[in-house]
């Protein structure tokens, strides 16, 4: 492979535009396959305008390698129709569907070309479907997979649900009881944040990473602000990656120990839902005594953050902290070892590891399917890189594995949290911010709780964003669900739902 | 006469929404929570009487007829049994086969309701209602044919009358292996975990509480107030088989009925506390269980 292909970057590096080449599609094709075959896997790919009004779309494919422990990247540009790579790797069929949708170019060959947020195209007259734009597009109007036969019957659940959860519709194709297909149909929560976010950053930007998820608001705003600050040519100092490490664990206690005691909760188990669901309000409250939100609004910000953690901040983290983790392993454990729990969740909703690695999943999904997939382990930044050496796995792919990788985040996460709060790094909290350097795209990667969170930016000649790209964990993991509830029990769909607990809005940006 | 069928309602209008909130209560304590008060289901009746009524327009009459016959049912059946040792005040030779039968009745009313709304999730939870009902009445007959056959009579009051305490000293073995049945009965018969959740919000997984997700206002405590009843009068019969003393004194045996009630009530929360449902597809095979449970206990009395 000739160096001159692609470029190559470490996680919150930064490479000028024209240092990569614009590759003719069946090269790019023939290129990005090929590191697919060698355990590289799709971090973000995604379409951009280019910058003279022209025919077509440029292509950008972000590839993450574990092995090497960075990431490559394959340019191209295609006219209105370019051949789908889906069907040799499936892992980028919804990557593709993405691109149909908001460039009206169409994948020919993608066994699966469907809307995905029901969003209008970002160039005005070219619509993949080639649908009339006055009537579309209407969200959840497609045509869905259907079974026929006898005996096969079709359930529909949403966009309204039951309990106070975000919209998304689901149909299920039965046979009785037994699922033979999930289809996932979301875009409800659609609020064009990537359109909003070209010609930034503006003032209000901020306040748009922060709800990209609400329940990851550090893992996004740190995405965030590493992409800005490896476009203006810096890092943020020490000690404001070490209060963002903090914060970025309290997130995932926080939404670890919540997903646990929703788990318990569906199975009927009170004892422990009752518990962690104060138990997260507690990790919650622990952030807000650090930035005065709970769930860490305005707490992280280009150049590094806005709350320092003094020794008597620390102090009153660390008995926070004691307190809470003693109830947390107990709740927890006292749930892993009930012999109904542990015949509820074992083998219900299984995934197996080639579909994971076919799929792409990542985060909790991906390591309970004995995947090796962590952000802080391979793409380690900040205080990261000499903290971190606890990836946890699990195999089976089952609603119990990624339950018991949850309990055993949670012991680390709390470990991590100690440790650096006793090794804080002195210094200032926040650097003054940089002019965005022209033409160049950065890119940042952020274990989230959830999993992986990826931005990408690409600047115009003036350092604003020329396109901005957000990959959500859940952007990935939605087909896993899908696949996991194939062959099982209807009634065993809310339990995998939680077991997952994907984000709605984090999908639909 | 009159006075005997009068307390029986008393006891039954009264005390049955008593027992979920002793449930509840039991729960909230498990959970390290308060709970709603124990008077909470009385207060949920009250609201839901005061309210209107919404029904779908793709339903017919069936739909009106499953919370009616709903609450109907047990109120009749509470006239065949026992509470504790007061009598019941109606009986005839083999009515607790028409006692088990009425209870297939309300099921079969609130099936067809379910399945007039035409709902997908409705249609699924009769199918699950139906089928966990199949296989427990079973396990519930054979239990009854225990008892007949120790008292001789194939009428409730006698069943649970006098002659049972001394089927305790002659059968002893077979009495337990009963109880347990017809407590799993009831926990079947009431929804409750690990067979089905009451309080789950999720219609995938629901048997009982979806076939009535389209009811509201009085139709819907009409239900409530039904179930309330149905867990009485279905754990009127296992307080019974657990305590057959006779007092000899009306007021002191109708306190150690409700004790017994309450402790019944509590014995059930505990279970929901400290147990994890059952998957859908276990649910068969822990009620056959339970049905070769009650058959190997009429064994044993026969052998």
């Amino acid at each position: 492979m000739s160096a001159s292909d692609s470029v190559k970057l470490f996680n919150g590096g930064v490479a000028a535009l024209d240092s990569m080449p614009v590759l003719p599609y069946d090269l790019f094709a023939d290129r990005v396959l090929r590191e697919f075959s060698t355990a590289a896997r799709v971090a973000a790919y995604f379409g951009v305008l280019p910058e003279e009004p022209g025919e077509g779309v440029e292509l950008f494919a972000i590839m993450a390698r574990e092995r090497h422990g960075n990431f490559v990247i394959y340019r191209t540009r295609v006219g209105e129709t370019f051949q789908s790579l889906t069907p040799n790797c499936p892992q980028l069929h919804l990557f593709e569907r993405e691109i149909a949708e908001q460039f009206g170019v169409v994948p020919s060959g993608h066994p699966w070309l469907k809307p995905v947020r029901f969003q209008r195209s970002l160039r005005p007259g070219h619509d993949a479907w080639g649908r009339d734009p006055a009537l579309h597009p209407v969200v959840g109007d497609m045509a869905y997979f259907q079974v026929e036969g006898e005996g096969i019957h079709e359930v529909a659940v949403g966009p309204v649900h039951a309990g106070i959860i975000e919209p998304g519709h689901f149909r299920f194709q039965c046979y009785g009881e037994k699922v033979l297909h999930l289809e996932i149909s979301l875009g409800y929560q659609h609020r064009g944040l990537e359109n909003l976010l070209i010609g930034g950053p503006h003032p209000g930007t901020v306040m748009q990473m922060e709800t990209i998820a609400g329940d990851t608001t550090i893992g996004h705003m740190t995405a965030y602000s590493k992409v800005i600050e490896g476009l203006g040519g810096g890092e943020a100092p020490p000690r404001a990656q070490a209060v963002r490490a903090v914060a970025l664990e309290l997130e995932r206690l926080g939404n670890h120990v919540g997903d646990i005691g929703a788990i318990s909760g569906d199975i009927g188990f009170l004892p422990t839902a009752s518990f962690c669901g104060r138990l997260r309000g507690d990790y919650l409250n622990m952030t807000a005594a650090v930035c005065g939100s709970r769930f860490g609004r305005g707490l992280v910000r280009p150049g590094g953050v806005y709350f320092d953690i003094d020794a008597a901040r620390a102090d009153r983290l660390r008995a926070a902290l004691d307190r809470a983790r003693k109830n947390t392993i107990g709740a927890l454990e006292l749930f892993l070892d009930t012999p109904s729990v542990l015949a509820r969740l074992e083998g219900t909703g299984k995934v197996s590891r080639a579909d994971a690695e076919d799929l792409g999943l990542v985060g909790v999904a991906a390591r309970a399917c004995g995947i090796a997939r962590d952000g802080r382990f391979f793409f380690p930044n900040g205080i990261y890189r000499d903290i971190f050496d606890d990836m946890i796995i699990d195999e089976n792919g089952c609603v119990y594995a990624r339950t018991r990788i949850r309990q055993r985040e949670v012991d680390v996460s709390l470990a991590l949290v100690s440790r650096i709060l006793d090794n804080m790094p002195a210094g200032p909290v926040r650097n003054a911010p940089q002019p965005l350097r022209p033409e160049a795209l950065c890119l940042s990667l952020v274990e989230g709780w959830r999993g992986e969170v990826v931005h990408a930016a690409i600047t115009d000649p003036n350092g604003r964003f020329r396109r901005y790209k957000i990959v959500d964990p859940s952007f990935h993991n939605w087909s896993g669900l899908a696949m996991a509830l194939r062959n099982t029990q209807i009634s065993d769909f809310p339990l995998c739902n939680k077991s997952f607990n994907l984000s709605y809005c984090g999908f639909d940006l | 006469m009159i006075t005997r069928l009068f307390l029986h309602l008393l006891v039954l209008f009264a005390l049955a929404p008593l027992l979920p909130g002793v449930i509840g209560k039991t729960k909230a304590l498990f959970g390290g929570r308060k709970g709603a008060p124990f008077l909470q289901h009385y207060f949920n009746l009250w609201k839901l009487f005061g309210k209107g009524l919404v029904i779908s327009r793709t339903t017919t009459w069936i739909f009106r007829t499953g919370p009616v016959v709903g609450l109907a049912v047990p109120v009749i059946a509470s006239l065949f049994v026992p509470f504790g040792s007061l009598t019941a005040p109606l009986g005839f030779n083999g009515d607790m086969i028409f006692v088990i039968y009425l209870f297939a009745l309300s099921r079969f009313c609130t099936a067809t309701a379910a399945l007039d709304t035409g709902s997908a999730f409705e249609g699924m939870g009769a199918a699950r209602e139906v089928t966990f009902a199949c296989l427990a009445e079973p396990a519930l007959f054979f239990s009854l044919i225990v008892i007949a056959r120790l008292t001789g009579s194939l009428s409730l009051t006698e069943m649970l009358g006098p002659g049972l305490l001394a089927g305790w000293h002659g059968a002893a073995a077979s009495l337990i292996l009963v109880l347990v049945c017809l407590f799993v009965v009831v926990l079947v018969e009431n929804c409750r975990i690990p067979f089905d959740d009451p309080n789950t919000h999720l219609e995938l997984t629901m048997i009982h509480e979806v076939m009535v997700l389209d009811h509201s206002g009085p139709d819907l405590a009409l239900i409530f107030y039904g179930a309330a009843m149905k867990l009485l009068v279905l754990g009127a019969v296992v307080v019974r088989v657990a305590i057959p003393v006779n007092l000899g004194n009306q007021a002191l045996d109708l306190g150690v009925f409700i004790l017994g009630m309450i402790g019944l009530a509590v014995l059930i929360g505990v279970i929901e506390s400290i147990m994890a449902r059952l998957q859908l597809l276990r649910i068969p095979q822990f009620l056959i269980g339970t049905i070769l449970l009650s058959f190997f206990s009429l064994i044993m009395l026969l052998r």
